[in-house]
């Protein structure tokens, strides 16, 4: 049996997993630090924000491959 | 939108063709302008039109507009400025910041007003610019600080041992200069496109559903009222995201140009 199609979106949805793992536990963290500490909620939320940027910037990165040509094997 | 639903009698589902129209105004040369490129420039003619009409008799017991204006200047300034970057520092960069804000949520906004259908934030071309815009300025915000140090600040982290330093600073430089322009574009675009994407295939399914299935007669055609309300659902979704990436876009940059400006890490 064949099966044709693109692996991009299976790259991405194995990127997702661990990107979406990661931006639920800073974002759980954070949530949990503000509940302890409700006046440093502002310092919390930039940083939180940092950390999710960094950790999905791997997402995208899955994202962008599907675009990139890489030749004909 | 949903005109590429059943021509033929079958289903079409949105491609990427949808974000790269033909062509309307001067063809052929370099200023031609498709269906996208308008919608951006109707989008800032609006924008600043409102902009000028809502600012233009401030009272100072606020009428029922000002008010709705005052409450998102304040939150861009409170919130998101002036949380980040501090009272003096804010305020220096608060006309860049409040402009990527404002921009960024206009062009996100036409993604779901019914006659543009399209956010004109979901090709690469004006996201990329913004990046770039704060790609320079965080730059410029460390350089205008500190001269030459600001990239030794930038790549050499106190406190780390001298073996790992070179290592430290190889990442550091990826993540700095390489990853964030690149993560502030796609970001924002690929949010854009998966929104439009979503939108298109739920009303071109409905379309479908309603005027060739149940049509001809079968009623499996009433699925269509299901992919409608989904439909419905995921504009309500895409206006909240529309918000959402506005403020992202605008809060990272204010980190990053307050990260150049901090001292130590």
């Amino acid at each position: 049996m064949n099966i044709v199609g693109q692996l991009a979106p299976l790259a991405f949805g194995l990127a997702a997993i661990g990107s979406g793992i990661g931006v639920g536990i800073i974002v759980g963290k954070t949530i949990e630090s503000v509940a302890r500490q409700p006046e440093l909620q502002g310092r919390l939320q930039g940083l939180m924000f940092l950390g999710i940027a960094l950790t999905e910037a791997l997402c995208f990165i899955a994202i962008a491959v599907a675009f990139i040509p890489f030749p004909a094997p | 939108m949903a005109e590429d639903g059943s021509d033929d009698g079958g289903f079409h589902g949105p491609s990427i063709e949808e974000f790269f129209p033909a062509p309307v105004l001067f063809a052929g040369t370099p200023f031609e302008l498709n269906r996208v490129m308008l919608i951006r420039l109707l989008v800032v003619v609006v924008l600043v039109i409102i902009l000028l009409l809502a600012t233009r008799r401030l009272k100072v017991v606020p009428t029922r507009g000002q008010a709705a204006f005052e409450f998102v200047f304040g939150f861009v300034r409170n919130n998101i400025v002036i949380e980040t970057l501090g009272e003096k520092d804010g305020k220096r960069f608060m006309p860049l910041l409040m402009t990527i804000f404002f921009l960024t949520l206009g062009l996100n906004i036409t993604g779901v007003i019914p006659p543009f259908n399209i956010a004109s934030t979901a090709l690469i071309g004006l996201p990329l610019l913004m990046a770039l815009l704060a790609y320079v300025l965080f730059i410029y915000a460390g350089i205008k600080k500190f001269g030459f140090r600001y990239f030794k600040n930038a790549l050499i982290l106190p406190g780390v041992p001298i073996v790992i330093t070179p290592l430290i600073a190889v990442l550091e430089f990826l993540s700095t200069f390489i990853l964030r322009p690149v993560t502030l574009t796609l970001r924002l675009v690929m949010n854009m496109v998966a929104g439009h994407m979503l939108l298109v295939l739920c009303f071109s399914a409905t379309h479908f559903f309603f005027f060739t299935v149940l049509a001809s007669g079968n009623f499996l055609g009433l699925l269509g009222a299901g992919t409608f309300v989904f439909g419905i659902a995921f504009t309500l979704l895409e206006i909240f995201v529309a918000a959402l990436q506005a403020y992202v876009f605008t809060i990272l940059t204010a980190i990053y140009i307050q990260m150049s400006l901090a001292e130590e890490h």
